[in-house]
């Protein structure tokens, strides 16, 4: 067994670096353009709040399987053609981006009014409050619905076989099919089970760092 | 002095501050009082440029200025609010420090010095790395008071600064205002609290609710 272990290991090890490829970039990406989108949707401008929240509404009302085939199949009808990857990556940060920008401005409404007017009275600008007050509190507001996301995000990366991606889980399965064994798949949980963990790790620090204050 | 000329402040139709007029002299200390829902807070928050008022003007020294929009001069107005609203992700001195380097662009070693002055002068030594979850509701209110002084206003406005206190430390805040009277600050008070008023107010500025 350890034999046929070693055999498809580099196999899945493959898939997992899609994985994990798929999983940096799309967070590296829509954790900041959710941010910013979340300031769009806490400003009083009326038509670009309608436009952010149509945008919400597509992402987060269809299945991010449906819109990774519109990316890559749909798309090229009006003329924009996706490398798979591309393609791949593009729906993910658009569909997480859009989760995040939820996230980030329930984060932005639940830090108190006072803090905006007291920021104002002591004349600090706009983006000197939202840097130095605002952000630091959100993120502390925002970590543990942030932390179920990239959790998500882990696992969710496994759509990717739908347009014909290595990934990880796609790795499994062409090694089960074809030596008509649950191991490979075993191995696979396994590994998503450890990549988790590592994130959980991660977050809990981070998590633990922003307790030094209330 | 401080000048507010034919103030009129209203929330859609509704008349809060009907045509107030008051001036309020160097180094006095005026007390504004009034049952509640009187305007107190929204006068307050007119004079600190939170509001943007209706009609009405505001002087300092003769010259016109807008709370609301101070542009690039010194600080005429530093607040004190009921709820103090230190920022919790600073420690004390970062919530002191911030507006004097960031809006001022005084170099930082001078800042945390007169900081470190201004602590001690309000007992508040050795509190300087605190967050503002480890304070107590009087330690808090002093440090924001250090935090608006520190941008060297010309006035320094409270927001009923009693009521979130005991007893106590109601004649504790009353002293605090009566010695930043002695170093020449001028102050307005908004309070309930008429007792408290009559303590610390040169004059005494009633406002009552417009029927």
């Amino acid at each position: 067994m350890i034999q046929y272990i070693e055999q498809i290991l580099p196999a899945l090890l493959s898939g997992t670096k899609m994985t994990l490829s798929i999983f940096f970039w799309t967070l590296i990406c829509s954790i900041p353009l959710g941010a910013i989108l979340a300031l769009g949707l806490v400003s009083n401008f009326k038509p670009l709040v309608w436009v952010l929240n149509v945008y919400d509404w597509l992402m987060r009302g269809t299945p991010l399987l449906l819109q990774l085939i519109f990316v890559f199949y749909g798309l090229p009808v009006i003329g924009i053609i996706f490398e798979r990857y591309d393609a791949a990556l593009f729906a993910f940060i658009l569909n997480y981006t859009a989760y995040f920008a939820e996230i980030f401005r329930g984060g932005f409404q639940s830090v108190p009014r006072g803090q905006f007017e007291s920021a104002r009275v002591l004349r600090l600008s706009y983006g000197q409050t939202i840097r130095k007050i605002i952000i630091p509190q959100v993120f502390k507001i925002v970590l543990p619905s942030i932390g179920n996301e990239v959790i998500n995000l882990v696992k969710d990366s496994s759509l990717v076989y739908v347009i014909g991606l290595g990934d990880l889980l796609r790795a499994g399965n062409v090694a089960t099919a074809r030596d008509v064994t649950l191991l490979p798949l075993v191995l696979v949980g396994i590994i998503y089970l450890a990549l988790t963990a590592i994130c959980t790790v991660v977050l809990k620090v981070i998590e633990k760092r922003s307790s030094v204050w209330r | 002095m401080l000048e507010i000329k034919n103030l009129t402040k209203k929330f859609g139709s509704k008349i809060v501050i009907n045509n107030l007029s008051m001036t309020v002299k160097d180094n006095e200390i005026m007390a504004i009082v009034g049952p509640s829902g009187a305007g107190k807070t929204t006068l307050l928050r007119c004079i600190t440029g939170l509001e943007r008022v209706n009609s009405g003007a505001f002087y300092w020294d003769g010259k016109q200025f807008d709370p609301a929009n101070p542009g690039k001069e010194d600080t005429i107005i530093g607040v004190v609010f009921q709820d103090y609203q230190l920022f919790p992700n600073l420690t004390v001195m970062g919530n002191i420090t911030l507006a004097p380097t960031m809006v001022k662009k005084e170099p930082k070693q001078q800042v945390i010095q007169d900081a470190k002055e201004l602590l001690k002068r309000l007992g508040l030594q050795g509190k300087e790395d605190l967050y503002p979850y480890q304070l107590s509701g009087g330690q808090k209110q002093r440090v924001a008071i250090v935090r608006a002084l520190a941008m060297n206003p010309k006035i320094l406005c409270y927001d009923e600064p009693t009521s979130a206190l005991d007893p106590a430390l109601r004649d504790e805040v009353a002293q605090i205002i009566l010695d930043l009277k002695k170093q020449e600050m001028t102050q307005i008070v908004v309070t309930h609290d008429m007792d408290f008023a009559k303590n610390v107010a040169d004059e005494i500025k009633r406002v009552e609710q417009i029927q």
